[in-house]
């Protein structure tokens, strides 16, 4: 029994991790939300790339522009195609019954898809797709079979396909994946691309919580406060306390 | 001038009396230990929840259509809106967290125990109306879990013959778990449940005061005035409220008034338990996908169930003596039934020594057994429900309702040490 419980604690953080199914280990993203350069990259990768099918209806323009020290007419300029105002919210204008006829689903909003998914699991699912002829748009997913969304950035990783080697598993020679390779048709090499992945994802991860800075930035003060608080509530107890001892 | 406005209000409305009754001369055992700050953190909890509570409220908008986009927009737009959601959310779960430690505390130093019977009862009738108020609370941001928690636990009420489909249709207000629902939910998350909160915490403490608060030992420090009783300098040194003498009849030792010293003491417990609560507040807000789970990131989908559908974590000890019944109505039937067992502690346990410090090494076992048994459901509550973790929260709801079936057995004849005359 005793052996059962250790098991199922030793689990316990694994199978939460699982719960969105996965196949494979997930890569780590290189997150950094204090490197702006990143961050106005991959909001570029965004607007470029992701706004047209999937909308941020919870981000506004100005708020992006303000945390990541873009200009408000420089941004207007590069990242706003429209004609909005720099005070709405990131929208696209595909219609939703559109959408469902054109990928089976409505492509979700991704405000918040960092929160949900994790960083990690965007990191490698945006450089896990590959070839796959019996799917509607010839691409599947190492982390999300069957997914119903084309490769966007196949124009910057190249064509990618699963590579194999012949390795020996259990003495038997077997067909191992290994990961993905591309033609080389893309314009970023296998570097640059996954360096322009994790700057969209980094992008993701601070629209989730644009607040996460300044969160910690104020937090820190608090607990030093509260400290110091502390030492001072201590040092009253004990001398009140004088009376009882 | 001041003076005689003073004892102009105290003649209509006595409040300095009652302030000394119920504060500057209620005498407090002088040994209370580290788990007697929960009390009063759980009401700097109950009032951090009012207080962002009512802030969350001015910009939230209770609809199907609006509540998710409402969230979001005190997250981002509200100033410091993103802190009151947090220090509102986070607070949930540490309510819950010094609920649990304080219930605990109760069933070690045998708090529950003759005469402070009601005292535990309403204690036990604020945790009911916590667990509401609590499931309400989440339903609110209208995300994938909200709903989809929401419609396990209301689907739960539907396993009670005859009345079952009724009820749920009674709960919900609609077929479907809707905006219908949301509304009600909002506005007894709001208004309904946190004033019956209030009441009943006002009733909590008037009972104690009444019995008077118990402690490590468990032994009465309130005794009869009948010259046996031997005072030291220290029991003569503060004075208390006449009521609890009641004029002469009585004598109070190894007491002290709870203002100044449990007030400054408290503020120590205050601080500590602060500097945890900001700290998750602003490092960890998903309290590791515990306090906010990562599905509810995601608005409400009706047609899109999750993958894993699991209730917060301060129910999961509950939901997994729910499963690992096969059979619905008995699990539900298990599931209320654990709650009632907590209830009834004052007359399943037949002993008359209070604390665990002086009671059978069986008693100290079987409390750390409950204690095992209850964090490992909770643990099991989280997990998908494979053969393995069903047979352990079997395992486990036995030994939870061990607990009980056996405090009931030994206490009556019990093998106890002798109890201190004075506290130690």
């Amino acid at each position: 029994m005793m052996k059962k419980l250790l098991s199922a604690v030793a689990l316990l953080a694994s199978s939460l991790a699982m719960a969105a199914g996965p196949t494979i280990p997930l890569d780590k993203a290189p997150i950094d939300l204090r490197d702006k350069a990143s961050l106005q990259n991959g909001a570029k990768l965004y607007q470029n790339y992701c706004l047209g099918c999937h909308q941020m209806q919870y981000q506004r323009y100005s708020r992006t522009f303000k945390d990541l020290g873009i200009p408000e007419d420089l941004g207007m300029e590069h990242l706003m195609f429209t004609g909005e105002k720099v005070g709405d919210h990131i929208t696209n204008s595909m219609p939703a019954d559109y959408a469902e006829n054109a990928f089976g689903v409505l492509p979700p909003d991704l405000t918040n898809v960092a929160r949900v998914r994790g960083a990690n699991w965007l990191y490698t699912y945006l450089r896990t797709f590959y070839v796959d002829e019996s799917r509607p748009f010839g691409v599947n997913n190492k982390v999300f079979p069957t997914v119903g969304m084309p490769h966007v950035l196949q124009e910057l990783q190249g064509v990618p396909y699963r590579a194999h080697e012949t390795r020996l598993v259990d003495g038997q020679p077997t067909e191992v994946y290994v990961g993905i390779r591309t033609d080389g048709s893309g314009e970023l090499s296998a570097e640059e691309y996954d360096r322009a992945v994790a700057d969209l994802v980094n992008y993701l991860v601070y629209t989730g919580e644009p607040t996460k800075l300044e969160s910690h930035a104020l937090g820190t003060k608090v607990l030093i406060f509260i400290f110091i608080f502390f030492v001072l509530a201590y040092f009253l107890k004990k001398e009140y306390w004088k009376d009882v001892h | 001038m001041f003076k005689n406005l003073m004892s102009w209000i105290e003649y209509r409305l006595p409040f300095m009396d009652k302030m000394n009754l119920h504060v500057m001369q209620y005498p407090a055992p002088k040994n209370f230990n580290f788990w007697y700050f929960f009390g009063s953190l759980a009401i700097l909890v109950l009032v951090n929840q009012i207080l962002t509570g009512i802030w969350l409220t001015m910009n939230y908008e209770p609809s199907a259509e609006g509540a998710f986009a409402s969230v979001e927009y005190i997250m981002r737009d509200v100033d410091y809106g993103w802190l009151l959601r947090y220090m509102h959310s986070t607070g949930a779960s540490a309510f819950f967290v010094v609920v649990y430690l304080h219930m605990l505390r109760g069933m070690m130093y045998g708090s529950y125990q003759k005469p402070r019977e009601l005292l535990w009862i309403f204690g036990m009738l604020i945790f009911l109306v916590l667990m509401a108020e609590a499931f309400m609370g989440y339903m609110l941001p209208w995300g994938q879990m909200s709903y989809w928690g929401a419609q396990v636990i209301i689907s739960i009420f539907g396993v009670i013959p005859f009345i079952g489909d009724d009820l749920t249709l009674w709960i919900r207000g609609d077929y479907v778990i809707s905006g219908a629902t949301l509304n009600r939910f909002f506005a007894l998350h709001v208004i309904a449940l946190p004033l019956v909160l209030v009441i009943l915490v006002f009733l909590h403490i008037m009972a104690l005061h009444e019995v008077g608060s118990n402690n490590p030992d468990g032994i009465d420090i309130k005794r009869d005035n009948d010259g046996t009783v031997e005072l030291t300098e220290a029991d003569k040194k503060f004075t208390f409220h006449q009521y609890f003498t009641r004029g002469g009849k009585k004598v109070i030792v190894d007491a002290i008034p709870f203002h100044p010293y449990y007030t400054v003491k408290d503020l120590v417990g205050v601080a500590g338990f602060l500097f945890i609560f900001a700290f998750v507040i602003f490092f960890m807000p998903e309290g590791g996908g515990f306090f906010l789970e990562p599905p509810n990131f995601e608005t409400a989908n009706p047609m899109k169930t999750p993958d894993h559908i699991a209730p917060v974590w301060y129910f999961t000890p509950f939901y997994a003596i729910l499963r690992a019944i096969p059979d619905p109505l008995f699990g539900a039937a298990a599931m209320f039934l654990a709650i009632v067992a907590l209830a009834l502690l004052p007359w399943i346990d037949r002993g008359t020594v209070r604390s665990v410090r002086y009671r059978s090494e069986l008693h100290r076992w079987n409390l750390v057994f409950f204690c095992i048994s209850f964090v490992a459901l909770g643990i099991l509550g989280v997990l998908p429900a494979t053969p393995t973790y069903a047979l352990l929260s079997q395992i486990f709801s036995f030994t939870y309702f061990g607990f009980f079936a056996l405090l009931w057995l030994y206490s009556k004849n019990e093998k106890t040490k002798p109890l201190p005359v004075r506290l130690t």
